[in-house]
């Protein structure tokens, strides 16, 4: 009422004298809805990303303002002796740990998705790792590295007569060691996802196929592999990052030096935690998340481009 | 019937090949070492100091008394509370932002609405451990450092979740916010009323992955706790674990403590926590 006596000429409140109209007040509910994640994006991830970028180029230590020193940092980093070690760790776990653990899963994938009796239990039995807490079981695998008559592993070892391991006490098998508590906590995921893929694929193309008469094997090769390729890629990628940003088990399973026996466990992550809150140098330790981060894009880009080769 | 007429084999065994067998034993066989680690531990937990060296897998005389110890000191109760409470607020946040921003990005025609999407997509690319030393500072600036929220505030939000849920919403036929809004619901209770049912499926995925990843993480709480209060389960097993030296069936007593609530969670739970995870792992 109030409103007709200012839309002077018509008697009825017409729709192009209503400024809330429809579309505005939709706006109005869009805008509502994103304005606290908008500003949690902006500020709890586009900043401190931006921040981390500035940070690499300081020599801040915490105690005196940040400085700007240019590309120093990364001049020190390449040159740091423990970096090039650091970065040698790391990859090891990635060469090594990606590849048995996407075939290990593949296989056990496959099989497990032909049997019927008692899948739901050989599942769980599997998949169980993947929900336990990486600190809980790093420490019980350590436990089962230990020497003889407290390990596990050295106890059932020397059962048939096999010398001792020193497995986390040596360096060169001290990093082998952890990685295979990384795979063991990792390969329910691979398997269930896998499994998934497997069950994507329609079952037409193996009847068409069994038609043809080609053989399990070929069935495997021409049909089943090359449809799970968007699979297998995610997995490669999503294994491979597992591994470059390996932390939680290195830290747990070598605490009494960190990243040890001499450093010859210590992958990337490890070192920018210490850079960072052991020695309180930001500058330095921003500039090294800068280059995993650098390494981490270069991954997924590969990914993204593999999978555009595809169509 | 005509089948019934002939002579029923004893069970019926013909159609299980030899090879089959083989195939579920080696499962069989590799399952059971995949949870050894974990019937070790609890073995362990069960034993007395003077029984760890015996590796019996089922100890000669069970007791309690490992679990009565560290319990008693109820560091363990708190850090499970804390680990809960934060785990379950973590995703609740999730659940309720992830898809009303998948649910905005899905539903409406907007100008920016490409921009945000692909703005919250590339968050995606940036790795904890870059943003790690700005929360930090940050933490420090506004004191959250040693607080729950200090500990939180990084996973409120996931370009993961978030892109979940508009992949899910997208599925949502218009036609049903469309009667909706004939109807005078308000956008809101479209969204919460109407659209949120439809996708259960996806924001239990969400809700099963969030909780999981909070109720394990280990980094950032690593960083952002100094007190043994403020300690989540993680944080505080490996405190634990270092304090207890080698005295192996204390540190398998915490650790059996830290991972039998999931195990329970997980039998109780595990159609939906696989079909969850499968969910979650394919579309994003």
């Amino acid at each position: 009422m109030a409103l007709t006596e200012q839309g002077a000429p018509a008697g009825r409140p017409d729709r192009p004298h209503v400024f809330w109209t429809m579309r505005r007040r939709q706006l109005l509910w869009v805008w509502g809805f994103l304005a606290v994640p908008v500003l949690f994006y902006g500020v709890i991830r586009f900043y401190p990303t931006g921040h981390a970028f500035w940070l690499s180029l300081t020599d801040w230590d915490l105690m005196s303002d940040p400085s700007f020193i240019g590309l120093d940092n990364y001049t020190r980093l390449f040159a740091d002796p423990q970096f090039g070690r650091v970065f040698r760790n790391t990859f090891a776990y990635l060469i090594m740990g990606t590849p048995i653990s996407l075939i290990l899963s593949f296989i056990i994938a496959y099989a497990l998705d032909r049997v019927r009796f008692g899948h739901t239990f050989l599942r769980a039995l599997y998949f169980l790792p993947f929900i336990t807490t990486a600190s809980a079981m790093a420490w019980v695998w350590r436990w089962f590295y230990q020497p003889a008559p407290i390990g596990v592993i050295n106890d059932f070892l020397s059962g048939f007569g096999i010398p001792q391991m020193a497995f986390l006490n040596s360096t060169t098998w001290a990093l082998p060691s952890i990685m295979v508590t990384a795979i063991w906590a990792g390969l329910g995921f691979q398997i269930i996802i896998f499994m998934a893929g497997l069950r994507a694929i329609p079952t037409t193309y193996y009847e068409a196929a069994r038609i043809d008469g080609l053989g399990e094997w070929a069935i495997l090769r021409r049909i089943t592999l090359p449809l799970l390729k968007p699979t297998t890629v995610f997995l490669v990628v999503f294994s491979s990052i597992g591994f470059l940003r390996i932390f939680d088990q290195v830290y747990n399973m070598t605490t009494n030096d960190p990243g040890g026996p001499l450093g010859s466990t210590k992958p990337l992550v490890l070192m920018i935690y210490q850079t960072a809150f052991s020695s309180y140098q930001m500058g330095y330790a921003a500039a090294q998340t800068v280059v995993l981060f650098t390494i981490l894009l270069v991954v997924s880009l590969l990914q993204l481009w593999i999978l555009r080769e595809r169509t | 019937m005509t089948t019934a007429s002939a002579p029923t084999p004893t069970l019926a065994m013909p159609r299980i090949h030899p090879g089959r067998i083989l195939i579920w034993t080696a499962l069989f066989i590799g399952g059971v070492i995949m949870v050894t680690p974990l019937i070790f531990m609890f073995s362990t937990s069960l034993k007395t100091a003077g029984q760890v060296y015996d590796l019996r897998m089922i100890p000669a005389s069970p007791t309690l008394d490992n679990y009565v110890k560290v319990l008693s000191d109820g560091r363990f109760l708190r850090w499970f509370l804390n680990s809960t409470f934060i785990a379950l607020a973590v995703t609740l946040s999730n659940v309720f932002f992830d898809s009303l921003v998948g649910y905005t990005l899905a539903k409406f025609r907007f100008r920016g609405r490409y921009f945000v999407f692909l703005a919250i997509l590339s968050t995606l690319m940036i790795p904890t451990e870059m943003l790690v030393i700005p929360w930090y500072l940050m933490s420090a600036e506004f004191g959250w450092i040693n607080t729950y929220w200090g500990i939180m505030f990084p996973g409120m939000m996931t370009a993961f979740g978030t892109f979940l849920m508009k992949q899910f919403f997208e599925t949502v036929p218009d036609d049903f916010i469309e009667a909706a809004r004939i109807d005078g619901l308000n956008e809101f209770t479209i969204w919460w009323r109407i659209a949120m049912p439809l996708v259960t499926p996806a924001l239990s995925a969400l809700a099963i992955f969030t909780f999981l990843g909070n109720w394990t993480a280990f980094f950032w709480p690593l960083i952002v706790t100094t007190s043994q209060e403020l300690y989540t389960l993680p944080i505080g097993l490996s405190s634990f674990a270092v304090e207890q030296a080698i005295q192996w069936e204390m540190i398998m007593t915490g650790a059996s403590l830290a991972t039998l609530p999931t195990l329970l969670v997980f039998l109780l739970l595990q159609r939906y926590i696989v079909r969850g995870v499968m969910l979650a792992g394919l579309k994003g």
